[in-house]
């Protein structure tokens, strides 16, 4: 025997955006922090309207600055959500920035050719450097000097900056654009990473070349050492990490994955090696534990296993499997459609978080209404705050292809009802003139669309050679097809 | 095998099961009730169909149990006679003929030769009068029943009309706003009568009337939803009434429980109410049965309910209102607007079911498949709400996609298409694509492109809409990472022809071309370039059907005019072909060969006529087929193609034409005679004596039965013994369960065990089997009169299969074998 059924909401998809695989990767725009040992985020930034880039940490894991697409670099506290600070002065995408190794300063390298310094407390910029001939999209602080940093360019150089002066220091010719660069702890050996090559060199020495690395069949985009320093890994476009010997310089290990790598990171006691791939996929590997650590005594907790007891059980072959029927919540407003309170369904309905954030579930619940005929009486008898939040939804939401039908027929039934005392209130009245003045608008715009409908038409109707038959094809008509689209949802 | 029997048109899907109330047996194991002219007997247990009990010549409109004896049944028909059944054998034991038109019939405890009829008032029109028919006792078959005692005059013709009280004491009789009650010791009639209207407008004309068992009470259902109930009634004047009023509407059926501490009463909200103790605080509901309630009956041991609902269909109700049971026909309580739709995959009928429901209705077995929800909203049963409406549905040619249109007309319209898939996993169908308001108007016609090669990449929609356009909807791939589905449907081509509405749409039988009939004019389009190719019309006629022909007719064109033409244009040529005068219907073509059938309505009757498009002379023609208009027709193809001898039948080989009338009547062809066609059912329908009460005893008591029935015969059945000597099975019984190996692993050991091996096949059989070598050369030999034989035989497999649980003699076994030998490959070659 059939049980009640809710309201069904109808889910509209999202019309415009053209999904990518770039926007599958960025998609969401947004930092995730991992715990260490989940698998799920277990705090998110998102205050970003576009792609954000190059995450990073201060050395005390306080703070995380981040660059991102339009141009901005933000500043986190870890515990809090909105940013710290705002640091606005590059043109295009920011994709490098970092603290240097005071804590006060950040440094940053934008598409916009330019490599800036700025300052933490006043949010203001320091210097700005524009000596790089291209996309600045690497670049590293020196851990010993507070006022150095390098950033590496696709104009195939890598500079070194002292801030306390107005040029570079230093600049090394790559060979190549330049994707990752990385200081060595002790500061006298850069690694600098692009095309197929790796290259070490010697700061000291004026940038001497030291060695140079061809372990990679594609483009090496980005390298990471070690927590002791002994290890370089580098990962590439042919879905390898490398690791190297620093001494040697020999491969000693490799890292096969699924897809192209286009980041990588260790964390601080090497358990875990972090590696960002172009499907979008993160992947995680951790390192084995350390065998023959002695057993704590402690008091076994019996919270996990207790837990999960039961749950994590695999079918066997011959098992039968009998699934229990979950337990069906009913929404507010279903329960009360469900005794036939129709007005209190729709008060349910007009709640803040629903009114504002699920549209839909609201025009869903008058659509029901309506076909169970008892919309008008939800209506009535509403005092002049009920009313007036009505008309600013009905006003706010009339125009929206999707709710338009419904929305018409609800403020058809307010205006027959509530005729009577109009120019009894201040408030109402002037929710009803905004309301008129919505419609007017919206019938003005659907004029001018039926207008150039028209004047396309004339075109393409001279065009067609086709005399017998009048033919709208999509394929070559963008406005009949984006206009059948808003009639489909 | 037989001679060439006329065609006949046969009623099929069932007859209304809400003619009358359902009777529960004495035990409550057993549901009666009426279904058109026969009564059928259910079984409460396993919903299954026990008996049919035929024999009245219309329709039964009253059953009761013999209170004499509660394994006997009486039954009431429009063709005046009274029948005394045996229902636990299904024997007819006496006919009684009275010679009116019964409507309604009531049987005492203690009136022992008698019973009570409503019967038509001679010589006035829609005047009844309930009268009470002495059954005589005399021996033999049939016998009148003349003698009638008038009782109450101007009753009403409805069996819910009239009630009998407390021991037989009185009698309650509703007509319009009048109550009248006679009771039969003091001879004395009373009156009530209540004003139409009460001041409130509402509706007070009675509706129906139902007596407390144990207490001078009676309770009176009304059209504005109200129940009364009466109580002081013997007096003329001190007369009481109280008034329980939750219905909303009409209060179709009133029932009191067997104690009479609670009332059940039911009207259109399909809402089973049960009031204590007739109180208006305390009750308890079971909503959403599903369709109005028409009757409710109460078994009379007081542990299950049961409802007949208007849309053919029996609930079983346990006493503390928890549902328990359906019995479901085909449901044809309403209009049907989708058509008849066969679904390829289980060739089932698919039509308007619930309200919007689709039902899948299975012809052979007379049940409902199942039932899917298409609109999944709330149904609100009240009177003049407009809901959501199934108005169009279409398969693709594998049946993998749906595709269904729902609709709801008020002040503007309100259309969804919806597109399912089915998931093989669930073995129904999901809902892929959801499309508010495809068409601005209405949506005349729907197809889906069923070419077997496109099925998988390309299928492809195309409906048709009076808003002047048609359009063809495609698969595409989802590029949402978000949605659930990798596939969706979406809109491809939109063509129209002048501003003409769309009417009908269909596609060539290869898919390469698609028809659109735009008013007077049939538009030809490539369906792949959607260049339009050619038109067709015939003036001044509106075209009402098109079809293309298949097979060896591809090449032409069938559409049918308002004016009264058929016309045939060939599509090579564009020219018309030929055409004849017809006023056609309806225009159904065969999926599996290249016969068309067209239903004409000639002024007072239908008429029937097959062809094949290459030649204007029709195969078959059948007048009269009936009174009625037929709306819909669909070929539902045939399991195993049937042998028809006659040349003008043989459209009817491999697919059965169906026809639904606009009284939504389901009617098909038959060429078998009645007798015929009624033996394979009815012996089927074996009484089951002993219900086993779980499928465990119904495992085990069959077993048992049969063991039994061997050694009764005196047959030892030699693989019983053998399975129990089996090591195997004594190591399965005697080892400690908690040593035992997984189920999985015992089981085919356990199921060899239970063969019988071929070295214990006795002396017999062997012998019999070089006999049939012998046998197998003569055949070989004389091969006509092996055809003959065959054909003698073919009806017997279907003989066989009701009987495989008993064991076969061994000139049938010896038959059996002959048959298994025979060549059937000339079936291929059809």
């Amino acid at each position: 025997m059939a049980s009640y059924k809710p309201v069904v909401v109808p889910v509209q998809p999202r019309l415009g955006e053209k999904v990518t695989q770039d926007t599958l990767y960025w998609r969401g725009y947004k930092i995730h922090v991992y715990g260490r040992y989940s698998q799920e985020p277990i705090k998110t930034f998102s205050r970003f309207k576009d792609a954000a880039y190059c995450a990073t940490y201060r050395d005390d894991g306080k703070l995380l600055v981040a660059g991102s697409e339009e141009g901005s670099i933000r500043l986190f506290d870890i515990s809090g959500r909105a940013p710290l600070r705002q640091f606005d002065g590059h043109t295009k995408a920011v994709h490098v920035v970092g603290f240097l190794s005071d804590k006060y300063r950040i440094f940053s390298g934008g598409d916009d050719y330019s490599s800036n310094l700025w300052d933490i407390p006043s949010a203001t910029e320091i210097v700005s450097y524009s000596e790089h001939m291209d996309y600045v999209r690497c670049g590293c602080a020196s851990k010993l000097n507070a006022d150095v940093f390098i950033t590496g360019s696709y104009d195939h150089t890598v500079k070194v900056f002292d801030a306390r002066t107005k040029k570079s220091v230093m600049t090394i010719e790559h060979g190549q654009p330049v994707e990752s660069v990385l200081l060595f702890p002790s500061g006298g050996l850069l690694v600098s990473a692009g095309g197929r090559y790796v290259k070490v060199w010697d700061v000291l020495k004026g940038g001497q070349l030291l060695v140079s690395l061809k372990n990679h069949h594609k483009t090496v985009t980005c390298l990471c050492l070690n927590s002791s320093g002994q290890r370089l890994l580098s990962g590439s476009l042919d879905r390898h990490v490398k690791i190297y010997s620093t001494t040697s310089y020999k491969v000693v290990h490799s890292f096969n994955y699924a897809t192209s790598i286009l980041s990588l990171a260790l964390s601080p006691e090497d358990e875990t090696i972090v590696v960002g791939m172009t499907n979008g996929v993160l992947n995680v590997k951790h390192r084995k534990p350390e065998e023959s650590k002695e057993k704590s005594q402690k008091k076994r907790q019996p919270a996990y296993r207790t837990y999960v007891k039961g749950r994590n059980y695999m079918p066997k072959q011959e098992d039968f499997y009998v699934s229990k029927p979950g337990k069906c919540v009913l929404r507010k407003y279903d329960k009360l459609l469900k005794s036939f309170q129709s007005s209190k369904a729709l008060d349910a309905v007009l709640e803040p978080h629903i009114r504002l954030y699920t549209p839909e579930v609201t025009v869903a619940v008058m659509q029901e209404l309506n076909r169970r005929g008892t919309l008008r009486s939800a209506l009535a008898g509403r005092d002049e705050k009920q009313i007036s939040l009505l008309l600013t939804f009905v006003t706010r939401r009339v125009i929206e292809p999707r709710f338009t039908p419904v929305l018409v027929t609800v403020a058809d039934m307010i205006t027959d009802i509530y005729q009577p005392v109009v120019g009894q209130s201040v408030l109402v009245d002037k929710q009803f003139l905004r309301l008129q003045e919505a419609i007017g608008k919206e019938i003005d715009y659907q004029e001018e669309l039926l207008e150039v409908l028209g004047m396309m038409d004339a075109l393409f109707a001279t065009l067609t050679k086709k005399r017998a038959a009048y033919l709208e094809e999509n394929k070559s008509n963008g406005l009949t097809k984006t206009l059948e689209q808003d009639m489909n949802n | 095998m037989v001679a060439p029997a006329a065609l006949r048109v046969v009623r099929c899907g069932g007859s209304k099961l809400h003619g009358a109330r359902a009777v529960f047996s004495a035990d409550a194991r057993y549901l009666l009730c009426t279904s058109g002219d026969f009564v059928k007997m259910y079984s409460v247990g396993t919903e299954e169909t026990v008996c049919m009990l035929q024999g009245h010549a219309d329709l039964v409109t009253g059953i009761q149990l013999n209170p004499q004896n509660h394994l006997q049944l009486y039954s009431s028909s429009l063709d005046g006679t009274i029948k005394l059944w045996d229902f636990t054998d299904g024997i007819l034991i006496k006919t009684f003929i009275v010679g009116y038109k019964l409507l309604a019939l009531y049987a005492l405890a203690n009136c022992e030769d008698s019973v009570f009829a409503v019967i038509p008032k001679s010589g006035e029109r829609d005047s009844f009068q309930l009268v009470s028919v002495k059954l005589t006792k005399t021996a033999g078959q049939e016998m009148e029943a003349k003698e009638l005692s008038v009782i109450l005059d101007g009753v009403d013709e409805s069996p819910k009309h009239t009630a009998f009280g407390r021991e037989g004491e009185y009698v309650a009789s509703v007509k319009e706003v009048n109550l009248q009650v006679y009771f039969f010791k003091r001879k004395q009639m009373n009156r009530f009568s209540l004003s139409a209207t009460n001041t409130k407008g509402g509706n007070n004309r009675f509706t129906c009337v139902a007596c407390h068992p144990k207490e001078d009470c009676i309770a009176t259902g009304h059209g504005d939803g109200k129940i009364r109930l009466w109580r002081n009634f013997c007096h003329n004047k001190e007369y009481t009434f109280s008034t329980l009023h939750w219905h909303h509407d009409i209060v179709m059926d009133l029932a009191f429980s067997v104690e009479g501490t609670s009332l059940l009463s039911g009207g259109i909200e399909s809402v089973l109410v049960q009031w204590h103790n007739g109180s208006d605080c305390k009750k308890d509901f079971l909503p959403r049965l599903g369709s109005a309630i028409e009757y409710i009956s109460v078994s009379s041991d007081g542990t299950s309910y049961c409802t007949s609902h208007t849309d053919n269909r029996i609930t079983i109700i346990n006493s503390n209102l928890r549902f328990s049971k359906s019995i479901q026909g085909l449901i044809k309580g309403r209009d049907v607007k989708t058509g008849l739709v066969v679904d390829p995959r289980t060739k089932a009928l698919v039509l308007n079911g619930e309200p919007g429901h689709l039902q899948f209705y299975c012809l052979q077995s007379d049940k409902q498949l199942y039932s899917l929800d298409i609109v999944q909203q709330e149904y609100i049963h009240q009177a003049g709400l407009n809901q959501l409406d199934l108005v169009k549905v279409a398969f693709s040619a594998q049946g993998k996609w749906l595709a269904t249109v729902e609709e709801r007309e008020e002040t503007d319209l309100e259309l969804q298409l919806k597109l399912w898939v089915f998931d093989e996993e669930t073995q129904s169908f999901k809902l892929n694509t959801r499309i508010n308001m495809p068409h601005e108007d209405h949506i005349t016609a729907m197809c889906f492109r069923d070419r077997d090669e496109f099925e998988d990449d390309s299928p492809m929609l195309v409906t048709a809409g009076k808003d002047c356009l048609f359009k063809a909807w495609v698969i595409v791939e989802d590029t949402d990472p978000e949605a659930q589905q990798s596939v969706s449907w979406s809109c491809d081509f939109v063509g129209s022809y002048h501003n003409y509405q769309a009417t009908n749409c269909c596609f060539s039988e290869d898919g390469s071309l698609l028809a659109v009939s735009f008013e007077e004019t049939i538009t030809v389009w490539d369906s792949v370039t959607w260049d339009l190719k050619c038109t067709f019309c015939h003036p001044p006629g509106k075209i009402r059907n098109i079809c293309f022909g298949r097979l060896t007719c591809s090449k032409y064109l069938i559409g049918a005019t308002d004016h009264g033409f058929l016309c045939c244009w060939n599509l090579l040529s564009c020219a018309l072909e030929w055409s004849a005068q017809l006023n056609v219907l309806v225009l159904q073509p065969d999926p599996l060969s290249e016969h068309i059938a067209a239903v004409s309505w000639l002024s007072k009757d239908s008429s029937l006529f097959v062809f094949k498009p290459n030649k204007p002379r029709p195969i078959c023609i059948q007048r009269n087929l009936c009174k009625e208009k037929i709306q819909f027709a669909a070929f539902v193809p045939r399991d195993i193609p049937e042998t028809i001898v006659s040349e003008k039948y043989l459209w009817l080989r491999r697919s059965q034409l169906y026809f639904l009338t606009n009284t939504q009547e389901l009617m098909t062809f038959s060429t078998k005679s009645p007798e015929e066609r009624l033996t394979p059912s009815s012996k089927q329908l074996a009484v089951e004596e002993s219900l086993p009460m779980t499928p465990f005893s119904l495992l085990l008591g069959k077993h048992r039965q049969q063991s039994q029935e061997d050694v009764d015969l005196g047959k030892v059945v030699i693989h019983n013994h053998h399975n129990q000597d089996s090591p195997a099975v004594k190591e399965l019984l005697h080892t400690p369960a908690h040593v035992l190996p997984s189920a999985s692993f015992l089981c085919p050991i356990f199921i060899n065990s239970l063969l019988t091996s071929k070295e214990s096949k006795s002396a017999e059989e062997i012998a019999d089997e070089v006999e049939m070598e012998s046998e197998e050369a003569e055949d070989d030999s004389d091969e006509e009169r092996d055809i003959i034989e065959m054909e003698q035989d073919d009806l017997r497999p279907m003989d066989f299969l009701g009987e495989t649980t008993c064991r076969l003699s061994k000139s049938q076994e010896k038959e059996l074998r002959k048959i298994r030998k025979m060549d059937y490959s000339w079936i291929s070659s059809f």
